[in-house]
């Protein structure tokens, strides 16, 4: 009979609160600065009149999606490395890997590097299918393109974009861990050791199965407290639509 | 005259627009320009600091005099046998999990997407809970070693090959295509098998084709089941094996050894890494443009669902 003792091991461990609120920073300050972000790159893709532009420009900015994790974690050591050319820019030589108030942003700003693009694809198609009619009655009376945007454009992807926030954010408690690992250095492990990546290292590392196990649970449970609270916040918004 | 005419009327849209318009769409052609440059600029740096003498490199950064350009990485790098070994087992492993993946995908989505199976509603709870509940990376680990999988092929391709949200897009394709045809295959005497493999399936190439793209791609980039699975360096892909040049900072055993002073193996292993990471991409980034159309079509399969 085992019970809750793990449970009462992980949830009474002074690690737990700091494994818990880094996971946490982690994945709303991820969630907020990168959400927006491909939204805002759809309304200026949009602007662009000419297609065959508007197509080389997607094609760049969807490249790196295609680079793995592995491979842009790579990268980000080599630019950031101490004799590296972001140092060198600098005229310093911090090694930004080893610092741990250096490893949320670096994990974001990737982050946003490699996905922002290809989270536009579908906000874009969205607003090429905007009612082209509705966007020539708005220029007839005279609204300017700000006006278009907020009458015409941002109307026509709103449903997308809740939806979008609702999947995220119930996916904070496990999202990035093969990145978070990636870019985990023993050093900056006080911001970078999250909930998933104890559960690596103490389950499958260490072999304690039971407790591992425990705690995972524990991620599941918390994750899909939070799908039900989000989609019940936005419900209320969104006069009674939710996911 | 011609030219003047067609040059008149590229000027005319933005010559046409009110001030405040001009404005905001000069600073969003700049922004978008920045962020452009803000995607190349390090892939750019990666490819040029590649071809860098490892000492320039390391004391003044990327340059521009050719006579310090070499191709020593590229040859150190593409005469290591365990680059190939991974290039090998990748390319296997993600050909079967393709397979697998988008055959198994297609089969289970065909009975949800009929509003005549019985079962529907139930097996539609179960799938979704899969999506946001998941037993674990340990107990998920004990399965996969009671099954006797452990350091094989098997341990890496299966256990992800059914993916409900691709599931969904399938059956959501399947929604879109009209009940006629199969009455129709049923009057020509077809029964379900039948018209699933020689009448649906046609129909199906597009999402098809998505779903093999996607699965393939995340399975040539994944590294994390191989870390937990794979122990023989023998079978290890690609992203394992660039994971311990890259990450875990050990050249393959023969990249850098014959070299004597530690700080030049030390400089040597740095621009290793940059050739590695370009050749290991390439074959994707180079392929990808051509199938970019399929890309954008499956997005906006997943987004109807949304």
């Amino acid at each position: 009979m085992v019970g809750l003792e793990y449970f009462q091991r992980f949830l009474s461990s002074p690690d737990f609160m700091q494994y818990l609120i880094n996971t946490l920073k982690l994945s709303v300050y991820g969630l907020l600065w990168s959400f927006p972000v491909p939204i805002i790159l759809a309304f200026l893709l949009n602007q662009i009149r000419s297609s065959k532009i508007k197509q080389k420009i997607q094609l760049i900015l969807y490249m790196p999606n295609f680079v793995s994790v592995i491979v842009l974690c790579g990268i980000v050591r080599l630019l950031l490395s101490v004799n590296g050319p972001v140092n060198m820019m600098l005229h310093t030589s911090i090694d930004f890997m080893a610092l741990p108030e250096a490893f949320r942003p670096i994990y974001i700003i990737s982050g946003i590097w490699q996905g922002a693009g290809w989270a536009s694809i579908m906000y874009t198609a969205a607003l090429s299918n905007a009612s082209q009619e509705l966007r020539e009655a708005a220029i007839v009376d005279g609204a300017n393109i700000f006006q278009q945007i907020r009458v015409v454009e941002w109307p026509a992807i709103k449903d997308m974009v809740i939806i979008q926030f609702i999947l995220q954010a119930g996916n904070i408690m496990s999202v990035g861990f093969e990145k978070a690992l990636a870019l985990q250095t023993s050093l900056n492990l006080p911001a970078s050791e999250i909930i998933s990546t104890y559960v690596y290292q103490q389950g499958l590392l260490n072999g304690n199965y039971s407790f591992s196990t425990a705690v995972g649970l524990f991620n599941t449970v918390i994750n899909v407290i939070l799908l039900v609270l989000v989609n019940m916040i936005v419900k209320k918004m969104n006069e009674g639509k939710g996911l | 005259m011609e030219a003047n005419l067609r040059q008149r009327k590229s000027k005319s849209w933005f010559s046409r627009q009110r001030p405040e318009d001009k404005a905001f769409l000069i600073f969003a052609y700049v922004l978008l320009f920045l962020f452009v440059i803000a995607i190349i600029i390090p892939m750019a740096y990666i490819v040029i600091a590649s071809f860098i003498d490892p000492i320039t490199l390391q004391n003044h950064g990327i340059s521009f005099d050719f006579s310090k350009w070499t191709l020593t990485a590229y040859e150190r790098v593409m005469s290591n046998a365990q680059i190939w070994v991974g290039f090998k087992n990748a390319v296997i492993y993600s050909i079967v999990f393709t397979v697998i993946s988008v055959f198994v995908t297609l089969l289970a989505a065909y009975p949800m997407s009929r509003k005549d199976f019985k079962g529907r509603g139930f097996f539609n709870v179960l799938f979704l809970i899969t999506m946001f509940f998941g037993g674990g990376l340990i107990p998920t680990y004990l399965v996969v070693s009671n099954l006797g999988l452990l350091d094989t092929m098997w341990a890496v391709v299966l256990p992800g090959a059914f993916s409900v949200w691709n599931m969904i897009i399938a059956r959501t394709y399947y929604q879109g295509i009209p009940d006629e045809l199969r009455e129709a295959a049923e009057v020509d005497g077809a029964d379900e098998v039948t018209y699933f493999f020689k009448v649906l399936m046609p129909v199906c190439i597009p999402v098809i084709a998505v779903l093999a793209l996607w699965q393939f791609v995340a399975m040539w980039n994944s590294y994390f089941d191989a870390l937990i699975y794979i122990d023989d360096a023998a079978k290890q892909p690609l992203q394992l094996v660039l994971r311990s040049i890259l990450i875990q900072n050990q050249p393959e055993a023969g990249m850098v050894s014959d070299i004597q002073s530690t700080a030049a193996r030390a400089q040597l292993a740095e621009l290793l890494k940059y050739a590695t990471i370009v050749i290991s991409s390439l074959p994707l980034l180079v392929m990808y443009p051509f199938f970019q159309k399929y890309f954008d079509a499956g997005i906006m399969a997943g987004s109807i669902k949304g």
